[in-house]
């Protein structure tokens, strides 16, 4: 385990594309995936961009060949079809019963999407009861386990925006104490009336396109999406040769302990969080060549980031930018589409652009990385912070 | 060398009340679909204009939570781990309600922050200053041992010596009339006790219930938690290799369990593999706790409650044995729960001589 825990596989949906590939191409050719709601009546459509999956459901019921009874929910859904692609992609035969196999999944929402169309209709429509179970936030994962074939350990992160980073290091934790050989480990948030209007109430959503650490910055756009990594044990990367994409080589979780919903100044929980990632990893400040910061963009949130990617790294910030500019924030699946972006950033020695940045803050001399570029990237640390003052921090270093 | 763990202080609150020095002597059985908590006074913890804004979910987990510090004298913790099937549900309705209601209009923020499934973790962690590891786990009727076996490893792995991990769940109005139109609940004006259960669904009950972990034990430590698993889903023909392949990972015989405690709800399609389980442990003491508090998602977290108390006491209070076998030395319980056939999970407790 000197190296961490093996990355194997990854499966990505996002609002800038349905596969690894397409992210890629994306995050490479500067093209967001920001728009207008389009898939459900709201309204707030004129007043807010989101990211969003241009995808109804009927459709990705399609695509996952699922029964027309099916009680699956967006969120299932979208987990669902990125789960699918991380065990493809690890070329995991799930009949066969070689190793012990989880799933750890994450999501804030839920089965929401479908519980706020029909939360007055259930009495009349005896067909839709069989959604009145989706509402729960551990059923998305157990469809998302039936659909893919597990049998075994499975449950469910939600500690808000984090939940995947955490999802992610429960996995690694499971793997490291011998009780699971192999962990599907991220999150899935589905775009809803619920969510959109309470960020809205919490008047922390831009009006056009969000723009990180920058000095105007207005607040964020919601997004959703859903991404799964496979972590794998030593054991079964030896023993199947199997190809290592990454290791998640560090981790940390801290609570900020400020406030429900708003980070403290100086960013005490993602200062803590990145320390003990650190120490985990055995790297310091200096090992890592890219940041990919949470940067929602609200005020807030980046002002109290910045503060805290000054104490850990000094004067030497490295490259970094937020991705959220291209995905909006996806909730409970963000640190789980930021750790795609950091393998990526890995295997391809690239750095993905802060887009719609322009002015610089006032408060700090931080400037993000404004264009792609390319240069050699060994350790990648990604940042969530979550409601709750829940902060975790991802450290993803080279095969 | 693993840390061990050990549990020395519980709090809750439930529909029997607050979690006391003999909480099965004086008892009410349930017999109502939907049973609420008896609420405790929550001015000596909580500020008057917080106890207004807080959803019982909130205030029975700081109430819960504060106990189990009390009990194992402790005031500060290295992680806060809860585990909640539907979480914040009040505060979740009212803000749906209001968004539907009055066509995205009107709306005003604290119900949205306060519906977060971690809020409960996260206000706990704000009034302790704790600024350290906090997890929530949503998963069902594995909720909160999915916080116990999260915990299980931060205070193995030496992460943490001292730990607080609870289940939180709250009845609310729109969720669980649509459970009694699935016939998940039970309906209105049914009543019946678990042990006499009729009609489909069950009764359901909410509350809170936290543990202090230690990896020291005290002079008051109720049991050491030996070991956690869970499986999404099992046949009931599989009950019997799981318990058996469990205890063998742990070095156990079936006859090394000196009683086991039972999830029993009063299912009359479900309940069967509480039924298989049991045949397994015909010669030992059974427990079952769900016709105190009802089902919910964390009322597990009671049966560990029940059992850490046990072994403690080296008793088994009549009010909570649901077989007639006559009480031994008790030296490992076995605790088994499921729900609708999903989220099955074995806790293993030891007895700790202090």
């Amino acid at each position: 385990m000197q190296n961490g825990v093996a990355i194997t596989g990854m499966g990505i949906v996002s609002a800038i594309g349905n596969t690894v590939a397409e992210n890629l191409n994306s995050l490479r050719n500067a093209q967001k995936g920001i728009t207008q709601v389009d898939n459900f009546d709201t309204s707030l459509r004129d007043k807010v961009l989101v990211g969003e999956i241009k995808l109804s459901n009927d459709q990705m019921i399609e695509k996952l060949q699922l029964p027309v009874d099916n009680s699956m929910t967006r969120t299932g859904l979208l987990g669902a079809l990125a789960a699918k692609q991380a065990i493809v992609s690890a070329q995991i035969d799930m009949v066969s019963n070689n190793y012990r196999t989880g799933l750890v999944s994450s999501t804030s929402v839920g089965g929401m999407d479908i519980t706020e169309k029909y939360f007055y209709a259930y009495e009349n429509n005896p067909e839709l009861h069989r959604y009145i179970a989706s509402h729960d936030a551990g059923v998305s994962s157990q469809h998302i386990a039936d659909y893919i074939g597990l049998k075994g350990f499975v449950t469910t992160i939600s500690t808000a925006c984090s939940s995947a980073a955490n999802a992610i290091m429960l996995g690694a934790q499971l793997i490291k104490s011998g009780r699971l050989d192999r962990v599907i480990v991220g999150g899935t948030d589905a775009l809803s009336k619920f969510t959109l209007n309470g960020f809205n109430t919490l008047m922390i959503l831009s009006d056009t396109y969000c723009k990180p650490f920058d000095q105007n910055r207005k607040g964020l756009n919601l997004g959703e999406a859903a991404a799964y990594l496979i972590l794998e044990s030593d054991e079964i990367v030896q023993k199947e040769n199997k190809k290592v994409l990454a290791y998640l080589s560090g981790y940390g979780n801290a609570n900020d302990a400020f406030h429900q919903t708003a980070s403290s100044e100086n960013g005490e929980g993602a200062y803590l969080a990145m320390k003990k990632a650190f120490n985990l990893a055995g790297l310091s400040p200096r090992d890592i060549d890219y940041v990919n910061a949470h940067g929602t963009a609200t005020p807030n949130n980046d002002l109290s980031e910045g503060h805290a990617l000054i104490r850990v790294f000094g004067a030497q910030v490295p490259a970094f930018s937020s991705t959220k500019a291209y995905t909006g924030h996806t909730l409970a699946a963000a640190a789980g589409i930021e750790a795609v972006y950091s393998i990526l950033a890995l295997q391809n020695d690239v750095i993905f652009p802060n887009l719609n940045f322009e002015t610089p803050m006032g408060e700090f001399q931080l400037l993000p990385q404004t264009r792609l570029l390319h240069q050699s990237v060994n350790h990648v640390l990604s940042n969530s912070f979550g409601f709750g003052g829940n902060c975790s921090t991802l450290i993803f270093s080279k095969a | 060398m693993k840390n061990p763990c050990y549990i020395n202080g519980i709090g809750a609150v439930n529909a029997q009340g607050i979690w006391n020095d003999d909480p099965f002597a004086h008892i009410t059985e349930i017999s109502n679909p939907l049973t609420m908590a008896m609420q405790p006074s929550y001015k000596e913890l909580i500020s008057p204009a917080m106890i207004r804004r807080m959803s019982k979910g909130i205030k029975m987990g700081i109430f819960a939570s504060q106990q189990a510090l009390d009990e194992a004298a402790m005031d500060q913790v290295d992680a806060i781990i809860t585990g909640t099937g539907l979480g914040c549900l009040e505060d979740s309705e009212k803000f749906l309600k209001n968004v539907l209601d009055n066509d995205e209009q009107f709306l005003t923020p604290t119900s949205f922050i306060q519906s977060t499934h971690n809020t409960v973790g996260a206000q706990i962690a704000l009034r302790l200053g704790c600024k350290s590891y906090n997890f929530t786990y949503v998963n069902g009727a594995t909720s909160f041992e999915s916080a116990l076996l999260d915990a299980l490893m931060q205070i193995e792995s030496k992460e943490a010596n001292q730990v607080l991990v609870g289940g939180i769940d709250e009845i609310a109005g729109r969720t669980f009339a649509l459970k009694q139109l699935v016939h998940e609940v039970k309906a209105d004006g049914a009543v019946e006790k678990l042990k006499d259960s009729q009609s489909p669904g069950v009764n359901f009950g909410e509350g809170g219930t936290f543990f202090a972990l230690n990896t020291e034990k005290r002079e008051n430590t109720y049991a050491q938690i030996l070991e956690v698993s869970i499986l999404n889903k099992l046949a009931t023909e599989e009950v019997v290799d799981f318990v058996t392949s469990f205890l063998t990972r742990n070095q156990l015989t079936l006859a090394d369990v000196s009683a086991v405690v039972i999830g029993n709800n009063g299912d009359l399609k479900y309940d069967i593999y509480y039924t298989t389980f049991c045949t397994l442990f015909a010669n030992q003491p059974q427990i079952f706790y769900k016709h105190l508090v009802g089902q919910s998602d964390v009322a597990s977290a009671f049966g560990l409650a029940a059992a850490a108390f046990v072994l403690k006491k080296q008793i088994i209070p009549k009010t909570i044995q649901w077989n007639a076998i006559k009480l031994s030395e008790l030296k490992y319980v076995l605790i088994y729960n499921q729900y609708l056939g999903k989220d099955h999970s074995l806790t293993l407790l030891r007895h700790v001589e202090t």
